[in-house]
C-alpha cells in the first residue's frame, strides 16, 4: 500500500491505496465521486477526463499514486456556489448531450480547450475534443455548446 | 382568483431537456455508481479461441486466492440455469450462459469468479487455466453454408440457422413459392442490374458498456436487479423465469443508461449469471463489462450479404426486384437475433411501387459474436441494398438519380399501401421530401460544382438516397413480447402530476417530451410534472424503448391515460363549480367554464377536492389516477431523403464528407430540438458505417478490431455540419400523428455516402464499392485496381 494525498474539488484527501489503483477508481470507489465515468480500457474514449493541476487528463491512465500532491477537479466541482459553469450551461442550452455518459469527460476536456483557445474556431473545437467519444449526438450540438460557453466568457 | 398565468403550448417547441441538470453535473446514477452493502464483484473467464472443446478447467489457483468468494465453471452454472431463452419461433441450438463442453466464439464465457474486490476479480479470472482442443473455425458465412471446414452445431447441417425463408410476390401463407410473376417481370425487362453487396458487421458501442447488479434478499425471497437495459420489464420476465421466481418477486431497474442503440434489448448471459449467483450465494453481485469485453460479449449488428437484381424498362420504370439475403448471425441465437434480418425482407419495396418482388433469407452460424439489433435493425440493410441498386440503375440508364426515384415512388394517393412484402405503409409523401432535399442541397448547382471540381482534377461525388423505415413497433402480432405500451397518470393531492411510462429512455429525452404533452393536456406548468420510468417496482407494466417506438406507442399510451384522468377530474371540477363537465376547459393552471375564466377553480383545488371529496359527487370514486395500455393497429413508416457530397484525395484515397443534407418526415414532432439530436446521432452512425466502421475477424476467428485502437467510431472532426429539414406527414395509426425518429439517420445516410464515393470515382469505371470506404480500397480503385 502507498499513501496518496490529493486535493479534489478543493478538499484534501489522504488515503492508503494499492499502487496499481487507477485514479478513476480512486475517485469513483473511494471518494464516491461517480460523475467521472469509464468508457474504455485503452485511453481512447475520454469519459474519465478530469483536470489534474488545471490540465485535462484521462484518469483511467493515471495511477492514484501518480496524482499524489496534485489538485484535481472533477465534474462535481465545476459548478460554483450553485451556479453552473458556462460549459455546463452551454451543454444544457444547446442539447449537447443525450445519454449523458460521455458528458462529464467531454465538459472537462472542453474546459481545458477553452483555457487554451478562449475563442476557438469550429475546427479547433472539433480537433480539440478528438480524445472524447460521443456515440449519441453526432457532435454538432456539442460543438454548439462549446461555442456557447466561449461566447459567454 | 390567483393572478392569471398564461402558459404557452409546449408540444412542438424546442424545449431544453429536464434530464440535463443531473447529467451535466455528474449527479446521475448509472449502474456502476450503485453500491449495496456486502456487494461482490463478478468476472468472467472468456474463450480466447473461436472454436474448441474444453478439455479441462483448473480453478485451483483462483480458489486459493485471498478474497475469492466462489468460482463456478460452465458445468456448475448449468446446474443453476436452464439454456438461454429466445423469443423467435425458429429452431435454435442449445445455448448455455456459460459454455459447458464447446466454445464457439472468442468471448464466450467459460467460467466465473465472485470476489469482494473488483481488482481481485480480474486477478482470479486470470488465474484460471482452461485447456482446449482447438477445432476448425469458420467466419465467412458463404463458406459456412458449405458445411466446411466445420459444422458448428451438430443438428444444424451446413451451419444453416434458418435455411430458407421466402417472401414477396407469389409466396403463400404456408411459404410455398410461385415464381411466375417475378420471372415474367425479369423476362420482360429491358435492363437488369445485379450486384452482390456486403452490409458489414458493426459493434454498437454505447459509451457506457453493459453492467448489472443483482440483489437477492434471502429473507424476503425477492430479487432486485439493476441493469443497463432498454427494457426492464422484459428483463424482469426472463430473470424471474430463469431463477425460478415469480414476476411479482423480481424488481428490475434500468437506472441512468449510457446509450444502447439496440444492443441493450437482449437479455444476456451475464444478467442471468449475476441473478442466479446472487440467489445461490445470498449476496448482492455486480458485473461491469470492460470495453475489451464489450467488443466480443455484446451483440454485434448488421453483417448481411445481399444479392440484388433490379429489373426495369429503359424509361426507368422498375418492374421487378430480387433480393437474396445471407445473414451471418454469429455463433448463437440471442433473444431476437433471428428476427432482425426478417425486417430487411419486410422493407424490400423501399419507397417504390414495385409490382414483383422476390426476397429470400438464409441465416447462417459462424464462429463470431452473435448479432442482434443495432440502430435501424434490418431496415438500414434493406435501404442500403435497394438504394444502391437504384443508384446503379440510374447510372446504367444515365438518368438523374432523383428522377429515377421519383418515377417509381408510391404516390400519396396510394396510401395505405400494401407492398409485395406484405407491409402496409401508413402514410407518405415521398416526392415532397425529395423535392425539399433537392432544393436545400441546391441539386442542380451542386452538380455544376461537382463538375467544375472534376474539371480541375478533383474527385468529387454526389449521392442521394430515399428511405422508409418501419417504426412504432407493435402491434403485438409483430413483436413476441407484446407490441403495446403502458402508462399511468396520477394527479397528486397538491395538483402536481406524476406519470409512469413503460418506455425506458436512455438518451431520448422522454422525461421532457412526455412532460410537454401532459403540460398541454392539463394546462399546467411543465415544472409541475414528473415522468417516472425504468423501474418495474414503479411502472406496473411496459415493453421498453427500441424500434423508434417510445413516442408513437409510449407517448400515445400516456396521452390516453391522461385523457382518462382528465375526464374524471372534469367531473370533480364540474361538481365544485356547479357547471357541466363538457363546458370546462383546462388552461393556465385553472379549470373553468369556457369563455368565463373567473368561474374557475385552480387545478390544485380540484385535485385536493378529489382526494377529500366532501361531498362525494354521485357516481364518482375518490382519487385521480388512471392507466392505459395502447396497442397500435399498425407500425408507422417514417421516411426521408438524404443527399451527400464527398471528395476523395487522389493521392491518398482518403474520403472527406463535405455536405450532408437530410430531410426527414417523422410525422408530428413533440420537441424539434430533441428530434434534431436524434437525427444527428443516427447520421453519425450511418456515416460511420459507410466510412470508417467495420468489425473484422481473422480467418481463424480472432477479432482484429477488438478495441477502440482498432475499431473506429466517429469523432467530432469526421463530420461537416449537418443540414436538416423536415416535412410533416402525420400517421393515422395513433392520435398524436407521431411516427418515430430514433433510427432514421442511419437509413438514408449510409447508401447516399457510398453513392457519392462511387460517383467521385466514376471516371475509373467503378459501379459499386462495398463499405467501409477505407482509403486503401479507394486508392486501389484510383490506381487501376478493383475495390
Amino acid at each position: 500500500m502507498a499513501q496518496v494525498s490529493v486535493t479534489v474539488n478543493g478538499k484534501t484527501h489522504t488515503a492508503n491505496v494499492e499502487p496499481r489503483l487507477l485514479l478513476v477508481h480512486f475517485l469513483r470507489e473511494q471518494l464516491n465521486l461517480t460523475g467521472t465515468h469509464i468508457g474504455c480500457d485503452t485511453s481512447q474514449c475520454g469519459a474519465c477526463t478530469v483536470l489534474v493541476d488545471g490540465r485535462s487528463a484521462k484518469s483511467c491512465t493515471i495511477f492514484a499514486v501518480q496524482a499524489d500532491g496534485s489538485e484535481i477537479t472533477t465534474i462535481e466541482g465545476l459548478a460554483r456556489d450553485g451556479r453552473l459553469h458556462p460549459l455546463q450551461e452551454g451543454f444544457w442550452e444547446e442539447h449537447g448531450l443525450q445519454c449523458g455518459y460521455c458528458t462529464p469527460g467531454m465538459i472537462m476536456s472542453a474546459v481545458d480547450l477553452l483555457n487554451e483557445h478562449p475563442s476557438p474556431t469550429e475546427r479547433e473545437i472539433r480537433d480539440g475534443i478528438d480524445g472524447n467519444f460521443c456515440r449519441c449526438t453526432g457532435y454538432e450540438h456539442i460543438v454548439n455548446a462549446i461555442q456557447y460557453a466561449a461566447n459567454k466568457r | 382568483m390567483a393572478a392569471s398565468l398564461v402558459l404557452p403550448k409546449l408540444v412542438g417547441q424546442r424545449i431544453k431537456r429536464r434530464e440535463d441538470p443531473r447529467l451535466i453535473q455528474g449527479r446521475a446514477t448509472y449502474v456502476d455508481d450503485i453500491k449495496v452493502v456486502g456487494m461482490q464483484h463478478l468476472a468472467f473467464v472468456r474463450s480466447d479461441i473461436a472454436h474448441g472443446r474444453i478439455l479441462s478447467i483448473d480453478t485451483s489457483a483462483a480458489d486459493a486466492m485471498d478474497g475469492v468468494e466462489a468460482v463456478f465453471t460452465g458445468a456448475q452454472i448449468a446446474e443453476l440455469l436452464a439454456p438461454m431463452p429466445i423469443l423467435t419461433p425458429f429452431p435454435s441450438p442449445d445455448h448455455r450462459a456459460v459454455a459447458v463442453d464447446i466454445v464457439r466464439y472468442v468471448g464466450e464465457p467459460v467460467a466465473v469468479v465472485v470476489t469482494a474486490d473488483r481488482y481481485v476479480a480480474r486477478d482470479a479470472a486470470d488465474a484460471i487455466v482452461v485447456d482446449y482442443e482447438q477445432l476448425p473455425a469458420v467466419v465467412d458465412p458463404e463458406q459456412a453454408m458449405t458445411g466446411t471446414p466445420v459444422v458448428i452445431h451438430a443438428d444444424f447441417a451446413d451451419n444453416l440457422a434458418l435455411p430458407f425463408l421466402p417472401g414477396g410476390t407469389g409466396v403463400a401463407a404456408d411459404f410455398t413459392v410461385d415464381d411466375t410473376v417475378v420471372d415474367q417481370a425479369f423476362a420482360d425487362a429491358e435492363v437488369v442490374v445485379s450486384q452482390r453487396m456486403v452490409n458489414q458487421r458493426l459493434a454498437p458501442t454505447p459509451i457506457e458498456t453493459r453492467g448489472v447488479l443483482a440483489h437477492f434478499e434471502p429473507g424476503k425471497g425477492t430479487m432486485t436487479i439493476w441493469s443497463s437495459t432498454q427494457n426492464p420489464h422484459t428483463l424482469r420476465t426472463f430473470i424471474a423465469t430463469m431463477t425460478g421466481l415469480g414476476q411479482d418477486q423480481v424488481r428490475a431497474i434500468a437506472p441512468e443508461v449510457g446509450g444502447a442503440f439496440g444492443a441493450k434489448i437482449n437479455i444476456y448471459p451475464e444478467e442471468y449469471v449475476a441473478a442466479a449467483l446472487s440467489k445461490r450465494l445470498g449476496l448482492p453481485i455486480k458485473w461491469i463489462e470492460d470495453r475489451s469485453e464489450a467488443f466480443v460479449a455484446t451483440t454485434h449488428g448488421r453483417d448481411i450479404i445481399g444479392y440484388v437484381d433490379i429489373a426495369a424498362r429503359r424509361d426507368g420504370t422498375v418492374v421487378g426486384l430480387k433480393l437474396r439475403l445471407i445473414a451471418d448471425i454469429g455463433a448463437y441465437n440471442m433473444l431476437l437475433t433471428a428476427a432482425i434480418p426478417t425486417l430487411t425482407m419486410q422493407m424490400a419495396s423501399a419507397t417504390y411501387d414495385i409490382p414483383a418482388i422476390r426476397a429470400t433469407l438464409t441465416e447462417v452460424f459462424t464462429n463470431k459474436t452473435p448479432t442482434a439489433a443495432y440502430r435501424g435493425a434490418g431496415r438500414p440493410e434493406a435501404t442500403y441494398f435497394v438504394e444502391r441498386a437504384m443508384d446503379m440503375l440510374a447510372r446504367e440508364l444515365e438518368m438523374d438519380p432523383a428522377d429515377l426515384r421519383r418515377k417509381n415512388f408510391i404516390t400519396p394517393d396510394q396510401f395505405p399501401y400494401t407492398t409485395q412484402m406484405g407491409a402496409v405503409y401508413d402514410s407518405g409523401d415521398y416526392g415532397k421530401a425529395l423535392d425539399l432535399a433537392l432544393q436545400n442541397a441546391g441539386w442542380a448547382d451542386l452538380k455544376k460544382q461537382r463538375d467544375a471540381a472534376r474539371a480541375k482534377g478533383r474527385l468529387v461525388g454526389l449521392g442521394l438516397s430515399m428511405y422508409v423505415e418501419v417504426c412504432g413497433v407493435g402491434p403485438s402480432s409483430s413483436f413476441p413480447s407484446g407490441g403495446w405500451e403502458y402508462a399511468q397518470v396520477t394527479i397528486e393531492r397538491d395538483g402536481r402530476i406524476s406519470a409512469t411510462t413503460g418506455a425506458s429512455p436512455h438518451g431520448q429525452g422522454n422525461e421532457t417530451t412526455f412532460a410537454q404533452m401532459l403540460a398541454d393536456q392539463f394546462g399546467v406548468p411543465l415544472e409541475h410534472i414528473t415522468i417516472h420510468h425504468g423501474d418495474t417496482g414503479v411502472v406496473k407494466q411496459g415493453i421498453g424503448t427500441f424500434g423508434s417506438r417510445s413516442q408513437a406507442v409510449g407517448g400515445t399510451a400516456l396521452h390516453l391515460a391522461g385523457g382518462k384522468v382528465k375526464v374524471k377530474m372534469a367531473k370533480f371540477a364540474a361538481a365544485l363549480i356547479e357547471a357541466h363537465e363538457d363546458d370546462l376547459v383546462f388552461e393556465d393552471g385553472m379549470i373553468s367554464v369556457k369563455g368565463s375564466p373567473e368561474s374557475g377553480k385552480s387545478f390544485a383545488d380540484v385535485a385536493k377536492y378529489a382526494y377529500v371529496p366532501v361531498p362525494l359527487p354521485k357516481g364518482l370514486d375518490p382519487g385521480l389516477s388512471e392507466e392505459a395500455f395502447f396497442e397500435p393497429a399498425n407500425n408507422t413508416y417514417p421516411f426521408g431523403c438524404h443527399i451527400s457530397m464527398l471528395e476523395i484525395d487522389r493521392e491518398t484515397g482518403e474520403p472527406t464528407l463535405l455536405r450532408l443534407v437530410a430531410v426527414d418526415d417523422a410525422g408530428h414532432l413533440i420537441n424539434p430540438l430533441i428530434v434534431d439530436g436524434q437525427i444527428h446521432g443516427g447520421l453519425a452512425q450511418g456515416i460511420g458505417q459507410a466510412m470508417i466502421e467495420e468489425f473484422r475477424y481473422s480467418e481463424d476467428g480472432q477479432p482484429v478490431t477488438g478495441s477502440f485502437m482498432d475499431y473506429a467510431i466517429p469523432r467530432a472532426a469526421d463530420f461537416p455540419r449537418f443540414e436538416l429539414d423536415n416535412t410533416v406527414t402525420p400517421t393515422p395509426v395513433n392520435p398524436l400523428g407521431a411516427k418515430g425518429v430514433g433510427e432514421a439517420g442511419t437509413l438514408g445516410s449510409t447508401p447516399c455516402v457510398v453513392a457519392a464515393a462511387v460517383d467521385a470515382l466514376s471516371e475509373f469505371g467503378v459501379k459499386h464499392i462495398d463499405m467501409m470506404l477505407r482509403p486503401e480500397k479507394l486508392w486501389r480503385i484510383i490506381h487501376g485496381g478493383q475495390p
